[in-house]
């Protein structure tokens, strides 16, 4: 073994027994961590002395995930999260990266601001990368300094809660960001044919007599932007897909070859919007849960390479704020300590024996005979969104060592790891959940898969599902 | 059935909240239909009054304003002898921001066995339910349902058809044809309607030009037309529902006169109908918008009635719920 005859002092770390599953493919292998990096990955190791060991016995283990869409609300909303509890829940959940979203308070929209999140991220449990907006304050009016915040290694650009309005600033701010070499990503929401909504328009709506909002408040603003991307040549990331328009018009995209990605959310891969019948506000979230059809086109878009990847929209809201009723709270769930488990049963298992009754309930049970394996859904989790995001590639610049997210499991590669047992089965207990919030839509419901242990940069954050800090 | 041939027929409640007109399903209609008659009884005394709620508690808390059905519910759990308390939004601590979960506590804490809730969120009172222990009565949720004013509608309906067939009761609502005129995608009244007409054998239309239908009416137990005109002639009932000012600054109409022009109930749409048909109103009426003045006092007309039924069908609904047989 390398470095077996080494005389310095570092501790290693000796994760034994899994499978180790990256994007090259899937091999019986023991992995040896030393000072932030992988120095071995190997059949069998036998572990030095004072090692410590990582039982990864029945586990993947993967290059750790990376979250396209974490809302960790610091700075302005620290009652609901901060980016050392948002980190930490995403360390239980196998992240050891997470884009930030801008619309904090103030916005991340000055290079001063990011460098505040930066800064916090630095003592944070996983890499903290954030998106910039792409107008100042998201209101939509004028371009934010996007060439400045690129300088500070900020790769993706959002106005995310909002849609950017004005097709024509759109179009700018796409020139723009294409000389930079950025990448805008898009909250698609028409406002006006959105229309006030607060659950998906359909039968569930009208019968629960909610303000719907219609498929084309979504599909409408992608289709504007795909053909500013044909416009302008100009890359876009679409954020939280959740119709089937929304899925054909991307696949289309691709098929014409466009420069185009995007990313689709566990809730929608796992929830219809029957789940609103108890009138709920843990289940309001902006795109809203749609139905079983999208469900099943959004799981085919993965499955089809259409959408890249698997994204949280974490967004932690105070208890105080989902208590409210439910045309008056605010969207949005949590996603970062359960993303990998509920995405797990909804794609990689057969459905089970209360599958009906789920269904009923707005569970959208897994389709049988269509599982995809562990190692494709850890790709929609890890490598993909990590190229997506540009934290595949290693840097060292103004805010210090970052980026060799996802992978491969290799020596030399930098130690970010997330040890998956997909056949522990728990239960969701908002009280037990890291973040500062409760908000999680499957409070009480049984998940299959758990996120044993989390390294970040060599150090063990996450040891038997237990927050080491 | 007397007053005191209640206890005869009093049942362990089936449920303890009155939320959904599909809580009750047709059995439970129908025996509100019957205590409701009982309770007629009642009102005809010099002391319209029974002790059946003697020691118990109902608040009404109303977090919209609606003077109409906050005072038929408080007079029908006077004349049972329960005590009321109100709690109104206007008069409280919510415009200082308490938040709905600390209100309802707060009162559900002075010991009370009913709620009473007008909201204007839809789905308000069940969330409630998870919050409080005693009973809830949904006085209005939004646009989702006000089972009380279907349960008060049907039970006018049912007395009318009576009187008219003098003694041969009718057992439900089979064999007519009820339509629901007006702003359907944002009434309560309407989807209670429809719920509690269909349970009782009626066949539902719904009219409304297309921006006033719901999105989907997947499910329900109705017909749709946008064409009131073509049906008239067929109607056993019609049912006009209140248009609101603000749809117009939502694009959903023209204008109030386009909307009498196309679906009010105009003199001459009201001499194309059944010589007997029925025309009913949730009220409060905006004549000239869905009704021409003229018409909202034809003797055919029940609105009158159906506030007098309120009073009956509400007593009867609190004894359902918190009843316990002794009189």
């Amino acid at each position: 073994m390398p470095g077996s005859n080494t005389t310095d002092m570092a501790e290693e770390i000796v994760v034994r027994g899994g499978t180790v599953v990256d994007e090259t493919g899937e091999r019986r292998a023991d992995v040896v961590v030393r000072d932030g990096r992988i120095v071995a990955v190997e059949e069998s190791i036998e572990v030095p002395s004072g090692a410590t060991v990582l039982d990864a016995g029945g586990c993947f283990v993967s290059p750790g995930l990376v979250d396209l869409h974490a809302h960790l609300r610091e700075p302005g909303g620290e009652i609901a999260e901060t980016v050392e509890s948002g980190s930490r829940a995403g360390a239980l959940g196998g992240y050891t990266a997470l884009v930030a979203m801008p619309n904090t308070e103030p916005s991340i929209d000055s290079a001063s601001a990011a460098r505040d999140v930066l800064a916090l991220g630095e003592k944070a449990l996983a890499e903290i990368a954030v998106a910039g907006a792409i107008t100042i304050g998201r209101r939509g009016e004028r371009l934010a300094p996007m060439g400045e915040l690129a300088d500070l290694g900020v790769r993706l650009f959002t106005d995310d809660g909002n849609g950017v309005q004005n097709g024509g600033l759109m179009r700018r701010a796409l020139e723009y960001a294409f000389g930079l070499g950025v990448v805008l990503a898009e909250h698609c929401e028409d406002k006006q044919l959105a229309a006030g909504g607060h659950m998906n328009e359909g039968a569930w709506s009208s019968r629960l007599g909610i303000a719907g909002e219609s498929a084309l408040a979504e599909e409408m603003m992608l289709a504007r932007d795909l053909a500013l991307v044909r416009l302008t040549g100009a890359p876009m990331h679409f954020l939280h897909l959740s119709t089937a328009g929304s899925v054909e018009m991307v696949r289309a995209a691709k098929a014409e070859g466009l420069p185009v990605t995007a990313e689709v959310t566990p809730h929608h891969l796992a929830l219809s919007d029957a789940v609103v019948q108890g009138y709920d506000p843990a289940f309001k979230v902006k795109p809203p849960l749609r139905g079983p059809a999208d469900v099943a086109s959004v799981r085919s878009g993965l499955a089809l390479g259409v959408i890249d990847a698997i994204a949280t929209d974490h967004a932690p809201h105070a208890p105080e704020r989902k208590e409210e009723p439910f045309d008056e709270a605010p969207a949005g769930m949590l996603g970062l300590e359960t993303a990998l488990a509920v995405a797990h049963g909804a794609l990689c298992l057969e459905p089970g024996e209360s599958a009906a009754d789920d269904a009923e309930r707005g569970w959208v049970p897994p389709r049988a005979g269509a599982a995809v394996s562990v190692g494709e859904l850890l790709g929609w989790f890890s490598w993909k969104p990590a190229r997506i995001a540009g934290l595949d590639q290693e840097s060292n610049g103004a805010m210090g060592s970052r980026g060799g997210q996802g992978g491969p499991v290799r020596p030399g590669a930098k130690a970010h790891l997330c040890v998956f047992d997909p056949s522990a089965t728990w239960v969701v207990d908002p009280a037990r959940q890291a973040s500062r919030s409760r908000n999680t839509p499957y409070a009480g419901r049984r998940l299959t898969g758990k996120v044993r242990h989390t390294v970040f940069s060599g150090e063990v954050v996450v040891l038997d599902g237990e927050a080491q800090r | 059935m007397s007053i005191d041939e209640l206890v005869e027929v009093r049942r362990a409640p089936a449920v303890r909240h009155l939320l959904s007109i599909n809580d009750l399903g047709r059995d439970g209609i129908l025996e509100i239909m019957r205590l409701a008659d009982a309770f007629a009884e009642v009102s005809e005394r010099p002391i319209p009054k029974v002790p059946a709620l003697r020691g118990r508690t109902v608040a009404t808390v109303f977090m919209e304003p609606s003077t109409r059905t906050r005072l038929s519910f408080e007079t029908a759990a006077k004349r049972l002898s329960a005590d009321t308390m109100t709690f109104t939004a206007a008069s409280s601590s919510t415009v200082k921001g308490e938040s709905l979960r600390d209100t309802v506590e707060t009162i559900d804490a002075m010991g009370i066995d009913a709620m009473v809730i007008r909201h204007h969120s839809s789905g308000a009172p069940l969330r409630v339910t998870d919050w409080i222990g005693a009973s809830v009565i949904n006085a209005g949720d939004g646009t989702h349902e006000h089972p009380t004013q279907a349960l008060l509608d049907s039970y006018t309906i049912l007395e009318t058809l009576r009187a008219r067939q003098g003694g041969a009761e009718p057992h439900d609502l089979s064999g007519l044809r009820i339509a629901i005129v007006g702003d359907i995608k944002h009434s309560r009244v309407a989807r209670s309607d429809v719920l509690a007409f269909a349970a009782l054998g009626a066949e539902v239309v719904l009219v409304a030009p297309p921006t006033l239908m719901p999105a989907s009416i997947e499910g329900w137990p109705v017909q749709a037309t946008g064409d009131l005109d073509a049906i008239l002639g067929e109607l056993d009932v019609i049912y006009l529902l209140r248009i609101q000012a603000e749809r117009l600054g939502e694009v959903l109409l023209p204008s109030l006169d386009e909307y009498h022009w196309r679906y009010g109930l105009t003199r001459a749409r009201a001499a194309a109908l059944k010589k007997d048909a029925l025309i009913m109103h949730p009220g409060p009426m905006i004549r000239g918008v869905e009704i021409s003045p003229d018409v909202a006092d034809l003797p055919a007309s029940l609105v009158t009635r159906q506030v007098r039924n309120g009073v009956l069908v509400r007593m009867a609904v609190l004894f359902h719920l918190l009843g316990s047989g002794e009189i």
